[in-house]
């Protein structure tokens, strides 16, 4: 998945990526059907878009956690948000070429 | 200085933002201290309301300050209550007739998207491009006339944190409610995931066309957050943080703690002299001063411990915190976000429990509050002291001190109880449900004074009104229970025996005897149902001392290491450790939770708790040789 040959890749999940990757995001997923929070309507996918996450947007990894990774600190745009593995499962990202 | 006739007119403005864009701070510049804080009908959800009088003095402005959102469309109860008060349909909250939508200039791109869903409304509305001048510093770039033009709104720079720095916003405020008039609650719909992405191109296509530059972020900045969220730099940090904030509530209290406690001591040699011997005397300084005193003499601890959370969180610290522990609380059923909420439980569950509303899941919320109180607040601390004080040795063990050993392993206790009920909770909600992490990490900042300041002021506000209201009474209560009725002629028992109180000790005793808890204690613990800290003053009254208020705990201390085994004082301190004993505590969870299940479910929970911790220890203790 990452890009050592700086070749143009297929789009990855941001899930999959480690500190310090760069790219943008393709699409945001609909598949998790999970909500934020208690109120009607706040899906995953509708929030990550709200706070930015939406397709031309850069994103890069700034920190993971120890262990496993989780959560990550992602800067999408201007703004860094901390996302768990989970979230970042449904943010598809084109890597950039080194 | 002039005088000027009374406002003709009011004008009713709702400030609207996303979080951390400086919201608050230019409220508090547009009001000053000029604030009420109360809740919205029928929802928990903190209102806060301040008005002022524009410049040309006719018009009264009410402003309120909204809950920080990202969208119209809500993911927790804070931003539902912003969605229904801006659209004008919050029962009993007439629509305002002007939308101040409070945008970062540092961080456009997250605000301008709420700016065209709020324009959408259709309401009159100003855009504050707060924090100009960070970003002129920094090296943003934007043309201001532009981004107005293509917003169709009118666009000021405010600085919340100068002096003057509303100027602008004021005068377009002027403007506007001269021609604003009164409207109708707006309708809502809920936007599809395509006009999400439609604003948010819109917002791109306006601050391109704005010529926003954003500028890179700096190296320091980038620097600080590699060390600040390094996965093992990051938690040694955190911890050197906290255990540097726990020495400062302790040693620089130490010294106002002493004035207070002299004050007090003062005032009621001060009223023993000027009133004559008797009930009213005794009324005014066995009841009310030692009661209160023992309480307020906390007051500089609460306000340091407030004053770091506030800096921190100020500062953009407190998220990053939270971020690097959200897996570890994730373990036990808990996420980041309910870190805030449990350090503030250190100065006091109240403020704690409040701040659970940033939580957007229920039932993440829930366990938060529950184990809010099991965090050592500070009303402990005067009973840990005495007790501690009294029966724990002053030896050196290592490097250590023995008596501050055991108060850190009451601090531990707490803690390690907290992890055990998460435990349990989790275990019975089993692992249906998934709820995101998904918390903004907002950009550093230099705290701001004036912030601070008004933060303390309204903690100081709520806890004397805590100690004028509950604690007063309480203590007027306890001291008519202790002092009637008068013993029979020719008693020989202390006149306490023969009291209101005597008799409820003795009918609590039963209940307490397998704990290793005597009638004073018994009799103590009722009034200290209400508020912790007043045991060592009711513990006070019941040893029917008659030394002034200022020196109540340092006479009780060896009257109660003569009269009570170490098993007791042991046992004693486990109970302090769970008990629920604040009434105000489970009266903010009913109101949090809008229910009495809650509270009922947190004080059974914390009292069984309380009575098989303090059970074990007294039979240890006593089988150790400590009775």
């Amino acid at each position: 998945m990452t890009d050592q040959d700086g070749q143009a890749h297929s789009p990855v999940s941001l899930a999959s990526l480690r500190k310090g990757a760069r790219g943008r995001v393709t699409a945001v997923l609909e598949d998790d059907s999970a909500q934020v929070g208690d109120q009607d309507d706040s899906t995953i996918a509708r929030r990550l878009r709200e706070i930015g996450f939406v397709p031309g947007e850069p994103v890069e990894v700034l920190e993971v956690v120890w262990p496993g990774g989780d959560p990550m600190a992602v800067r999408i745009g201007t703004t860094i948000f901390a996302l768990r593995r989970r979230e970042a499962r449904s943010v598809v990202v084109q890597i950039d070429a080194p | 200085m002039t005088r000027f006739p009374p406002p003709t007119r009011t004008c009713r403005v709702a400030l609207v933002g996303v979080p951390n864009c400086g919201k608050t701070a230019l409220f508090n510049r547009l009001t000053g201290s000029n604030q009420k804080v109360a809740n919205y009908p029928g929802v928990t959800v903190e209102r806060k309301e301040g008005a002022f009088v524009g410049p040309g003095h006719d018009c009264l402005y009410q402003v309120i300050d909204l809950p920080g959102t990202y969208s119209l469309v809500p993911t927790t109860l804070d931003e539902a209550v912003s969605r229904d008060a801006v659209a004008g349909r919050l029962r009993g909250e007439p629509p305002p007739e002007l939308i101040i939508c409070v945008v970062d200039a540092t961080n456009l791109r997250l605000s301008l998207r709420l700016v065209l869903e709020l324009k959408e409304l259709g309401r009159p509305m100003i855009v504050a491009l707060n924090m100009s001048d960070l970003a002129r510093q920094r090296g943003y770039k934007l043309d201001r006339e532009r981004l107005s033009a293509e917003l169709g709104l009118p666009v000021v720079e405010t600085i919340a944190v100068r002096a003057g720095g509303e100027a602008e916003l004021v005068v377009a405020m002027e403007a506007q409610s001269a021609v604003t008039a009164a409207a109708a609650p707006a309708s809502l719909i809920v936007p599809g995931s395509a006009d999400v992405e439609r604003t948010q191109r819109e917002s791109r296509r306006i601050l391109d066309a704005a010529g926003y530059v954003v500028p890179l972020r700096t190296r320091a900045l980038q620097r600080l957050d590699g060390v600040v969220m390094n996965p093992l730099f990051g938690p040694l940090l955190l911890a050197v943080l906290l255990f540097l904030v726990f020495q400062a509530v302790f040693s620089w209290a130490a010294a106002p703690m002493e004035w207070i406690d002299a004050g007090i001591g003062a005032l009621g040699s001060l009223l023993q002299q000027a009133l004559p011997a008797g009930a009213l005397q005794s009324l005014l300084v066995d009841g009310v001063l030692s009661g209160v005193g023992a309480v307020l003499i906390f007051l500089p601890q609460i306000l340091i411990l407030f004053a770091f959370i506030l800096l921190l969180e100020d500062s953009g610290y407190l998220p990053r915190a939270a971020f690097l522990l959200d897996r570890l609380m994730g373990s036990i059923g808990l996420s980041g976000r309910s870190f805030i909420p449990l350090l503030s439980s250190f100065a006091c569950a109240i403020p704690g429990i409040m701040a659970t509303r940033t939580i957007p899941n229920m039932r993440n919320r829930i366990t938060t509050i529950m184990l809010a109180p099991l965090m050592t607040c500070s009303a402990r601390l005067p009973v840990y002291a005495l007790l501690i004080g009294a029966f724990i040795p002053h030896q050196a063990v290592g490097w250590f001190n023995l008596q501050g050993l055991v108060l850190f392993a009451l601090y531990v206790a707490g803690v390690l109880g907290a992890v055990l009920v998460a435990l349990v909770l989790k275990l019975r909600a089993g692992r249906s449900n998934y709820y995101p992490l998904l918390m903004e990490l907002p950009e550093y900042h230099w705290p701001n004074l004036r912030n601070l300041w008004i933060g303390l002021w309204e903690r100081t506000r709520i806890f004397l009104a805590r100690v004028g209201t509950i604690i007063l009474a309480l203590m007027v209560l306890l001291w008519f229970l202790a002092s009637y009725p008068a013993p029979p002629p020719g008693a020989t028992d202390p006149a306490i025996h023969y009291s209101f109180a005597g008799m409820i000790g003795n009918a609590l005793q039963s209940v307490f005897a397998p704990l290793g808890f005597n009638w004073q204690i018994s009799v103590a613990l009722v009034p200290g149902l209400a508020a912790r800290e007043v045991a060592v003053g009711a513990l006070g009254t019941v040893y029917a001392l008659s030394a002034g208020a200022d020196d109540v705990g340092a006479a009780l201390a060896p009257m109660i290491a003569g009269s009570w085994s170490l098993a007791t004082a042991l046992s004693l301190l486990a109970w302090y450790v769970f008990a629920p004993q604040c009434l105000s505590t489970l009266v903010t969870v009913r109101r949090e939770t809008n229910s009495w299940r809650y509270p009922l479910i947190m004080a059974g929970y914390l009292f069984a708790l309380a009575y098989v911790a303090a059970f074990i220890t007294y039979r240890v203790a006593v089988a150790l040789g400590g009775g």
